[in-house]
C-alpha cells in the first residue's frame, strides 16, 4: 500500500516533459520577451499529449508570421508554408493522409486577411484540421502593423492617427462558415486553454480555436500599455468572460468583453470521410 | 479493332490518361478556361482508383493544396491557364525550393490580363521560367500532337519526381481543345519513375542530405520526422542565415537540373541535315511549320524544322549547333517575342534570327510561316 | 497534302455542331481507316452565337488542325454562314439549312441547300437530331468515310434509349443528301 502513495507522489512530482515534443537544438525561440506564444506552444504540447498522439502522425503546418515559426520547435512533421496558406497545404496533406493529425498554427493576419479565404472554405468543407489563430492583433514579423483584428482607433504603424477598420470576430466567422467546433482562448487563461485545446484536436470536423495573445512589443508599446502583464491583465483577464459564467451575468458586465470557452460545437459529415465513402463506392463499382 | 484501344481524344482528355498512367492520385486545383476538362477528368477517374480530388477556393489554394498532396507522398497534379499560372508563382518557387515533386499543365490562352480565355496563345514560356521571384530551376515541356500531351505529360511526372522540383507542361488552347486519335498505352509502354525514399534511419534522416544532389523525399507520416520550409535552410531542412549554405543550396537546386539537362532535353528534327533556313518552334505553331516546311520543300526551298518537347532548360546546344549551319532561324510563336530572344541568346549572332508573331487569338497558319522562310533565300 | 480533306460544321452554340465534328472524326479515325483531327472556335456563350467545328480527315499525318481550304462546309443559320463560309475552297460544298440560311453567299462552290432542321421536326418530332440528320447528309456528301463507319460512330456517342431516333436520323440524312447530289 505504501509503495503506491509513493508512486502516486512521484507521478504527481514528475514534471511535463516538454523535450518529448520539442526540438532542443532549434532554440531558444524568435519570440520576444512577454509575447504569448510560448504559452500557447506549451499549451498545445500539453494538449496532445492528453490527447496521446503519435509524433509520427502529428503534421503541425503554418503559414508566415511570429506564430507561423512554432513548428520548427516542435518534433512532429513540421511545415512552414506561405503567407496566408497554411489552410490549403494542410487540406492536401490531411485529403492525402486522412490518417495523419493535422494541425494548423496561423496568426490573425496570416489567417484572416491574406489566408481568410482559405479559411471560410477550410471551415466550410468541415475538413478534420484544428486552426489554432494566434490572435494579437498586429503584423508582429513586418514591425506592428495594423490587422484584421486590431480594435478601432488602435495605433498601429501603418494607422497612426487610429485605426478606422471594423475588426473581425474570428469565431463568429468560423461559426459562419460552417466550422463544427469553434472555441476561444487565451494566453493568460493557460488550464483553460490547454483544456480547450485538447477538445478541439479530440474534435472531428474543423476546429478552430481563436487564442487572445498579446505582443507588447508592438501592440502593447503603440498602445501605451505599461508592461507584457498589464496587457495580458487588461485584454486577456479583464476583456474576456468564460461563456459559462457569461450566462449568469447581466448585459452590462458583459459589454465590450470577448467570450471563452467553447462557443459553438456540433456534430456534422467530416470531408475525408465522405471522400472515403465516395471512393468505396466508386472504386467498386467497375469502370 | 486493333489489339490496344484506340481512342479519340482532346488534348485535356489526354493530359488525365497521361496523369493517372504516370500514378498520379492528387489533384487539387481552380476552374479556368481552357483548361477546366482536366480537372473534371481528374474528379471523375481518381476516385475510382482510391485517389484524391479536391476543387480549392482559389488558384493558389489549388496549387498548395497539391504540394500538401505531394509532400504526403502522393504524386501530385494541378492545371490552369494564364492568369491562375500567374496566381501560382509564389507556390511553384516554394516547390523549387522546398524540392516538392508537383506537375503543373499551363493551357496557354491570350493574355494579358484576363485576355482572350478561349483564343490560344503561347505567352506563358516566359512565366514558366522567370514567373517566380529569385532563381530557380524551371522544367517546362512542350508537347505538340493531343497523343504527345499524354506520353510528355508521364514525362512531365517522372522528371518532377526524379528531380524533386516541380514540372511545367505547356500547350496552348489549340492543342487543350482538339481531338486526335490516341493509343491508350498499356503497362509498360512509359516507363513510369518513382521519387527515392530514404534507406537510412529515420533520426539520421535530412530531407536535403547533402551526399546527395538530389536527397530522397520522405512521405509525411511515414516515421520520418523532419521539418520543410520555404526559407532557406540547411540540409536538415532548418531555416539558416548562414551565406555559404545559402548560396550552396540556391546553386545546387539549379546545378542539379542543369547537370542533368542532357536528359531532359528533347528535340525532334525535321528535314535539317541540309537545311539552309530553319524553323524553330514548338506547340500547335509547330503543326503549322511542319506544314509549311513540307510546301517548302516541294517548292525546292532547303528548309527544316527543330522543335523542342523541353522548352526549359532552353536546349541551347541544339540552337548553338544549328546555327552554325543555317542561314537564318524563324521562330514563330503565338506571342509578341519570348522564345525568339533565347534563340537570338543561343546563336549568338551567327545567323539570322527573326520572330514571327501573332497575338490576336488566331494559330500562325503555314502560309505566314511559308512566306516569311522564303524572304531569306 | 492533297489527301486533306477538310470539313467544317458550323450553327450556333447549343445545335450540336461540336458532336457532329467529333462524330465525324471518329468514323474516320475509330471506325474507319484514316487518320482525323477535330477541333473547334467559340466565344464565351454555352448557347446562342456562331460556333465552328472543323475536321480535317486524311491518310497520312494531319499537320495544321484547322481549316485552310475547306472541302465541304455546313451552315445551320444565317450567322454562322455569313461568318464562316470565307474559307471554302474552289469547287467545294456548301450545305445549308434552307429555312434558316436565306441570304446564300457566292462563290467558286457549289451551293446545297435543305430543310434540315424542318425535317428534324416534322419527321423526328425532335429538332436535337438535325445535326445527326446533317451528319448524315455530310457523309453521303463528300463519301469521306463509310455509312457503316459513320452509323457505329454515332451509336457509341448516344444514350440507349435513343439509338433508334439517331438512326433513323442518320439514315434520312444519307438519303436526303443523295436525292440532292
Amino acid at each position: 500500500m505504501s509503495t503506491t502513495v509513493a508512486e502516486k507522489k512521484e507521478k504527481v512530482s514528475v514534471p511535463f516533459d516538454y523535450n518529448k515534443y520539442l526540438r532542443p537544438n532549434k532554440l531558444p525561440h524568435i519570440w520576444c520577451p512577454g509575447c504569448g506564444h510560448g504559452i500557447v506552444l506549451k499549451a498545445m504540447l500539453r494538449a496532445i499529449d492528453k490527447a496521446g498522439l503519435d509524433k509520427n502522425n502529428i503534421a503541425l503546418v503554418s503559414g508566415i508570421g511570429c506564430s507561423s515559426r512554432t513548428p520548427g520547435y516542435v518534433d512532429f512533421n513540421t511545415l512552414h508554408t506561405l503567407h496566408g496558406r497554411a489552410l490549403p497545404f494542410a487540406t492536401g496533406i490531411k485529403l492525402a493522409r486522412p490518417e495523419m493529425k493535422v494541425i494548423v498554427v496561423t496568426g490573425d493576419g496570416d489567417a484572416l486577411a491574406i489566408g481568410g479565404n482559405h479559411f471560410i472554405h477550410a471551415c466550410r468543407r468541415n475538413i478534420d484540421i484544428t486552426v489554432l489563430v494566434f490572435t494579437n492583433a498586429t503584423y508582429g514579423m513586418t514591425g506592428g502593423q495594423y490587422s484584421p483584428t486590431t480594435p478601432l482607433e488602435s495605433i498601429a504603424t501603418t494607422s497612426r492617427y487610429g485605426n478606422i477598420e471594423p475588426p473581425f470576430d474570428t469565431c463568429e466567422m468560423a461559426k459562419a462558415s460552417g466550422a463544427t467546433f469553434v472555441a476561444r482562448g487565451t494566453a493568460y487563461h493557460t488550464l483553460e486553454l490547454e483544456k480547450t485545446i485538447h477538445e478541439a484536436i479530440t474534435h472531428k470536423g474543423t476546429s478552430v480555436v481563436d487564442i487572445i495573445d498579446a505582443c507588447p512589443t508592438y501592440f502593447g508599446r503603440a498602445n501605451k500599455f505599461k508592461s507584457a502583464t498589464h496587457m495580458m491583465e487588461e485584454i486577456e483577464k479583464d476583456g474576456t468572460v468564460n461563456v459559462k459564467q457569461a450566462a449568469n451575468l447581466p448585459p452590462e458586465k458583459l459589454a465590450g468583453k470577448m467570450l471563452r470557452g467553447v462557443l459553438h460545437k456540433v456534430e456534422g459529415p467530416e470531408y475525408c470521410e465522405k471522400y472515403d465513402i465516395l471512393i468505396k463506392e466508386k472504386a467498386s463499382a467497375k469502370k | 479493332m486493333a489489339e490496344k484501344k484506340k481512342k479519340l481524344l482532346q488534348g485535356n482528355e489526354a493530359c488525365v490518361e497521361g496523369a493517372i498512367y504516370a500514378g498520379c492520385r492528387f489533384y487539387a486545383g481552380y476552374p479556368i478556361t481552357p483548361s477546366t476538362e482536366i480537372a473534371e477528368g481528374m474528379s471523375v477517374r481518381l476516385p475510382k482508383l482510391g485517389g484524391k480530388f479536391i476543387q480549392m477556393e482559389d488558384e493558389i489554394g489549388g496549387i498548395a493544396a497539391a504540394l500538401g498532396g505531394s509532400l504526403a507522398g502522393l504524386k501530385s497534379m494541378t492545371a490552369t491557364s494564364g492568369p491562375g499560372f500567374s496566381l501560382k508563382q509564389e507556390c511553384i518557387g516554394y516547390a523549387c525550393l522546398a524540392e516538392i515533386p508537383l506537375v503543373i499543365v499551363d493551357v496557354m490562352r491570350g493574355g494579358p490580363s484576363t485576355g482572350y480565355p478561349t483564343g490560344p496563345s503561347q505567352s506563358d514560356i516566359m512565366q514558366a521560367k522567370w514567373g517566380t521571384h529569385g532563381d530557380h530551376p524551371a522544367i517546362a515541356l512542350t508537347p505538340s500532337t493531343v497523343p504527345e500531351i499524354l506520353s510528355e505529360t508521364v514525362r512531365a511526372f517522372n522528371l518532377a519526381e526524379q528531380f524533386r522540383t516541380p514540372v511545367m507542361v505547356l500547350y496552348d488552347e489549340i492543342l487543350g481543345h482538339m481531338r486526335e486519335p490516341v493509343t491508350i498505352p498499356g503497362p509498360g509502354d512509359f516507363a513510369v519513375e518513382d521519387r527515392a525514399k530514404p534507406t537510412c534511419k529515420p533520426e539520421e534522416y535530412h530531407p536535403y542530405d547533402d551526399k546527395f544532389l538530389i536527397a530522397p523525399l520522405a512521405p509525411f507520416g511515414s516515421g520520418y520526422r523532419f521539418h520543410v520550409t520555404g526559407l532557406n535552410h540547411k540540409q536538415d531542412g532548418f531555416p539558416t542565415n548562414d551565406s555559404k549554405v545559402i548560396r550552396e543550396n540556391n546553386e545546387r537546386i539549379m546545378r542539379k537540373v542543369h547537370v542533368n539537362r542532357e536528359s531532359i532535353w528533347k528535340n525532334e528534327e525535321v528535314m535539317l541535315d541540309d537545311a539552309e533556313v530553319a524553323i524553330f518552334t514548338i506547340g500547335s505553331t509547330a503543326r503549322s511549320a511542319r506544314f509549311a516546311v513540307n510546301e517548302l520543300r516541294k517548292s525546292g526551298v532547303k528548309a527544316g524544322l527543330l522543335r523542342p518537347l523541353t522548352i526549359w532548360p532552353f536546349p541551347d546546344k541544339a540552337v548553338a549547333e544549328l546555327s552554325t549551319r543555317v542561314k537564318a532561324i524563324i521562330v514563330p510563336e503565338m506571342n509578341l517575342g519570348q522564345m525568339t530572344l533565347e534563340v537570338e541568346r543561343c546563336a549568338k549572332g551567327r545567323c539570322e534570327v527573326e520572330g514571327l508573331y501573332r497575338v490576336d487569338g488566331e494559330p500562325i497558319t503555314p502560309s505566314q510561316i511559308f512566306h516569311e522562310v522564303r524572304k531569306y533565300l | 497534302m492533297s489527301d486533306r480533306y477538310e470539313i467544317r460544321f458550323s450553327g450556333s452554340g447549343g445545335q450540336g455542331m461540336i458532336l457532329a465534328g467529333i462524330i465525324m472524326a471518329e468514323a474516320a479515325a475509330i471506325y474507319g481507316d484514316k487518320n482525323a483531327v477535330q477541333s473547334q472556335s467559340y466565344g464565351p456563350e454555352s448557347r446562342g452565337g456562331a460556333s465552328k467545328a472543323e475536321v480535317i480527315i486524311s491518310h497520312g499525318p494531319i499537320d495544321y488542325p484547322k481549316a485552310t481550304a475547306i472541302d465541304c462546309m455546313l451552315a445551320m443559320t444565317q450567322e454562322s454562314c455569313t461568318k464562316y463560309h470565307g474559307d471554302i475552297k474552289s469547287g467545294g460544298i456548301l450545305l445549308v439549312d434552307s429555312e434558316e440560311v436565306k441570304t446564300v453567299p457566292q462563290g467558286a462552290f457549289k451551293v446545297l441547300s435543305f430543310p434540315i432542321i424542318g425535317t428534324a421536326r416534322e419527321e423526328l418530332g425532335k429538332t436535337i437530331v438535325a445535326n445527326i440528320i446533317s451528319l448524315g447528309m455530310i457523309a453521303e456528301l463528300t463519301g469521306v468515310v463509310t455509312h457503316e463507319a459513320v452509323e457505329k460512330a454515332v451509336l457509341s456517342r448516344v444514350p440507349p434509349a435513343f439509338l433508334e431516333l439517331n438512326k433513323k436520323a442518320l439514315q434520312i440524312g444519307f438519303e436526303s443528301a443523295a436525292k440532292l447530289k
